[in-house]
């Protein structure tokens, strides 16, 4: 075939001057010839090497050039997990210290451990029947307080779920928390939604939702009103690496960079989307590779180093003011937590590859390590704390179980701004049913409407 | 709308008014030149409904006083009177913003036209192709307190999106305790038959969204309506979803007060009072209701039909529909969208429950077959005049 090809070429390069058809004829056989002999299957990293200096300037791609090599364009290398912290709690190169101090190392300690103290036991309660639904945070302790610490106020955050320690270290107490577990009438959702499903408007933190992903675009439309504002502030939002499956996820990356809106997008990759590990999930490289191809500056971290996570964290908000612009950072992690209360884990994962994890890499104690080295911390103050802590959490526990659930009112309040006249006839509707089977509709466990 | 000038019989043909004639030539004459895309509705100009002088214009009911009072109206069709809207709602609001696929330009039916050159790239702006993405960054702008205005290039295509509205738009108060509300956010959509859309070009989604609760639904007639009615659904502390018939973008064309105004969510009005049969639809629909009726009163002398526009379909004015089936015993209502499920089922099933012992016929439901939108077929698939016609008389003559 190659032989005939070669002499079809011969022949037909006789001619080619004087028949321009049987010259674009020939340049078909030379390449074809060429194609033949080359091997299509061969992966190399950079067909760029060989391309011509210009290129065809098509809009889609103005600055591509041509090349002349067909080869599979494949990622070249794993994109590298930036650590500070070593597993023994040392900065591994000096230049990348953060240089945090004693009451910022304290404060972000204190907090995962009051974090793992309040998972344990709203856990338990769940399990008891007090609360319907619980989710924990057991493994993933930095990714919250080292991105959480960079953060100011005026940064709207978009949380997923597992975000308790971002709102815990801003600044929601033991007794807020208890209180939408509760779903009791100090809930500030009144109640309405599952457990977990925590808001606050004073700590600018958007009430979570269950859909999956939903919050990615908002937090670019919320980025972008902060832009327009003129607020040095960034929308911070936070998924896993199963949520970044959703069409919103797309969505928003793309709108983010076309927007040009100073959103920061944080994934915490633990690993699993319920059963679901991360080799069902994709085949990419993770989720840090997506945000190379939405052309958006983008970070992999060890999310189990709560010093990296920070100056992650730090280094992408500081951009994302500065030029309007997204970061993508992506918090390598591992979830030692069931997915929730509805799971057991081990119907998936051997209990062994879990203790492994928590034994080998718990972001908790690699802090504590470098805490101790410092001088920060000692098994005194450990105790101490855990006690204090513990007792803090179950007087909260006790308290938010002891109060009434929020008024039957507001099942009909808060759809509109207003109540309109259709919701009033549905009200006085049960309100009848109520009053003729007061032993059914009982409303003995609720605050009393006003 | 070939059915509009071409009646089935020769009775009707006999019975054909000024109207349908002038429909007629109206039609032979967008035969030779083609429409466009968005669909021109023949006859809309000689309608009753249409308020095409100052005076009728300033008739208009629920204009605000002052409005009245300055007087000043100008010729706008119904993109130029959504135009206007938006214009007036940017003017006024330093937090507003219009964004959605191809707004830059001036949109696909130039409703943006001219916006982006007098407020700027960054509160006019295109976005890529994504209706989930329009929806939810919607959502986070007026969750972040800004006043989104969002468009959907056509309601066929509102479904990617149909998560973030129905799961996040529509619960964002609810669920927060009101802590937080997306009030701000406005998702404008062309919607409805254009007589050449087909599947993907015609639809009227108004069912879907009316069975969430937290959402409004709104669907202007006119231009007048159309910026009153916009402008209030910008500016109501809701998500609304505001939808456009476009057939009716060139062809409705009234004389629209230039001030700022707005008009009533929540609340139908009474197009044309009558006392034996109530007849309600909303957009585009009311001009063939409107015909419909004129050849019902014609062949039934002493005939009296009253014609209601519901103008939103969620919340629904019940109080104002209930009355009037009390006062006439009968109700007509037709919408494009399918039968199943229509927001027609919606309204029977209230009027029934409310005025059972006063109705002298069952409630007429006079829709879209149960089947996609077809292209070939539209004549035969929409509630055209005729069917409206056989649906009153089905409703007086039971």
């Amino acid at each position: 075939m190659a032989s005939s090809l070669r002499s079809a070429a011969t022949l037909l390069s006789r001619t080619a001057a004087a028949h321009p058809r049987l010259a674009a004829r020939r340049a078909l056989a030379t390449s074809a010839a060429r194609l033949q002999a080359s091997a299509p299957e061969v992966v190399v990293s950079a067909p760029l090497a060989h391309a011509a200096a210009d290129g065809p300037k098509f809009p889609g791609a103005l600055h591509s050039k041509y090349t002349h090599e067909l080869a599979f364009i494949k990622q070249s290398a794993v994109l590298p997990t930036y650590r500070v912290l070593d597993q023994d709690g040392q900065i591994v190169d000096a230049a990348q210290d953060p240089h945090v101090d004693e009451a910022w190392a304290v404060k972000v300690y204190k907090t995962m451990v009051t974090l793992n103290t309040m998972d344990m036991i709203l856990y338990e309660a769940q399990r008891q029947g007090r609360i319907s639904f619980y989710m924990t945070n057991y493994g993933e302790e930095a990714t919250h307080m080292g991105s959480a610490a960079a953060l100011e106020l005026d940064d709207i955050i978009f949380g997923q779920y597992r975000e308790a320690g971002v709102l815990m270290y801003r600044g929601f107490t033991i007794d807020e928390f208890m209180n939408q577990c509760y779903s009791n009438v100090h809930d500030y959702g009144k109640g309405r939604q599952m457990p977990v499903h925590y808001g606050s408007n004073k700590l600018n933190f958007q009430t979570i939702s269950s859909p999956l992903g939903t919050q990615l675009p908002q937090a670019v439309g919320a980025a972008y009103a902060l832009k327009r504002a003129k607020k040095p502030n960034v929308a911070m939002c936070y998924f896993g690496e199963g949520a970044a499956s959703e069409g919103d996820f797309h969505a928003a990356l793309n709108m983010a960079t076309t927007t040009n809106s100073p959103v920061l997008f944080f994934c915490r990759n633990n690993g699993f989307a319920i059963s679901t590990p991360v080799s069902d999930q994709y085949r990419g490289d993770g989720i840090a590779a997506r945000g190379i191809g939405y052309g958006m500056h983008t970070l992999r971290v060890d999310g189990n180093d709560v010093l990296a996570v920070y100056r992650a964290t730090q280094l992408a908000r500081k951009h994302a003011i500065e030029h309007s612009e997204p970061v993508l950072i992506e918090a390598m992690t591992y979830r030692v937590s069931h997915h929730s209360t509805s799971d057991d884990s081990s119907a998936y994962r051997s209990k062994r590859e879990v203790e492994d994890w928590k034994a080998r890499d718990n972001p908790v104690t690699r802090f504590r390590k470098y805490m101790e080295a410092k001088g920060w911390w000692d098994q005194a103050k450990e105790d101490k704390h855990k006690k204090e802590t513990r007792k803090t959490v179950l007087a909260a526990f006790a308290k938010a179980e002891r109060e009434p659930k929020p008024p039957v009112v507001d099942l009909f309040t808060d759809v509109y701004d207003t109540v309109p006249p259709h919701l009033r006839e549905q009200e006085k509707e049960l309100h009848a049913l109520m009053a003729k089977y007061p032993d059914h509709y009982s409303t003995a466990a609720y605050a009393p409407s006003k | 709308m070939a059915s509009l000038f071409r009646p089935a019989t020769a009775s009707l043909r006999r019975l054909a008014t000024t109207n349908a004639r002038q429909l007629h030539a109206t039609a032979r004459l967008q035969a030779e030149n083609p429409p466009p895309a968005e669909g021109f509705m023949p006859g809309v100009a000689h309608s009753k409904l249409i308020r095409g002088t100052p005076e009728l214009a300033l008739a208009t009911p629920d204009l605000p006083a002052h409005i009245v009072k300055d007087g000043q109206t100008t010729k706008m069709n119904l993109f130029q009177a959504v135009n206007n809207a938006m214009d007036t709602a940017l003017g006024t609001d330093d937090k507003a913003v219009v964004f959605g696929e191809d707004v830059a330009f001036g949109g696909v039916f130039r409703c943006t036209i001219g916006l982006a050159e007098k407020y700027g790239r960054d509160r006019v702006f295109n976005t890529p192709l994504t209706e989930q993405g329009i929806a939810g960054f919607g959502i986070g702008l007026a969750a972040a307190g800004h006043t989104a205005i969002a468009e959907i290039q056509f309601a066929d295509y509102v479904f990617p999106a149909f998560d973030q509205l129905v799961n996040e738009a529509a619960k964002y108060r609810y669920r927060s305790g009101d802590q937080f509300n997306v009030g701000g956010l406005t998702v404008r959509m062309p919607a409805m038959a254009v007589g050449h859309g087909g599947h993907y070009h015609s639809q009227s989604p108004e069912a879907y969204f009316a069975h969430t609760p937290g959402i409004k639904f709104v669907v202007p007639r006119s231009p007048i309506q159309a910026k009153g009615l916009l402008l209030a659904s910008i500016r109501d502390k809701n998500p609304v979803i505001f939808m456009e018939p476009k057939i009716l973008y060139r062809a409705a064309v009234e004389q629209v007060p230039v001030g700022d105004y707005e008009l009533p969510l929540g609340k139908a009005e009474v197009l044309k009072e009558g006392k034996d049969l109530t007849v309600i639809g909303w957009g585009s629909q009311l001009y063939i209701l409107e015909n419909a009726i004129q050849m019902a009163e014609e062949k039934h002398p002493g005939l009296s039909c009253e014609l209601i526009d519901l103008r939103t379909i969620a919340p629904w004015d019940v109080e104002t529909v209930v009355n009037s089936v009390n006062k006439t015993g009968r109700l007509v209502i037709a919408h494009e969208a399918p039968l199943t499920g229509g927001f027609a089922g919606e309204i029977a099933a209230t009027v029934q429950e409310k005025c059972f012992l006063r109705l002298e016929a069952p409630v007429q439901r006079v829709c879209g077959w149960d089947t996609p939108f077809p292209l070939v077929f539209e004549k035969f698939y929409v509630p055209d005049i005729i069917r409206c016609y056989e649906g009153i008389r089905k409703a007086i003559e039971y």
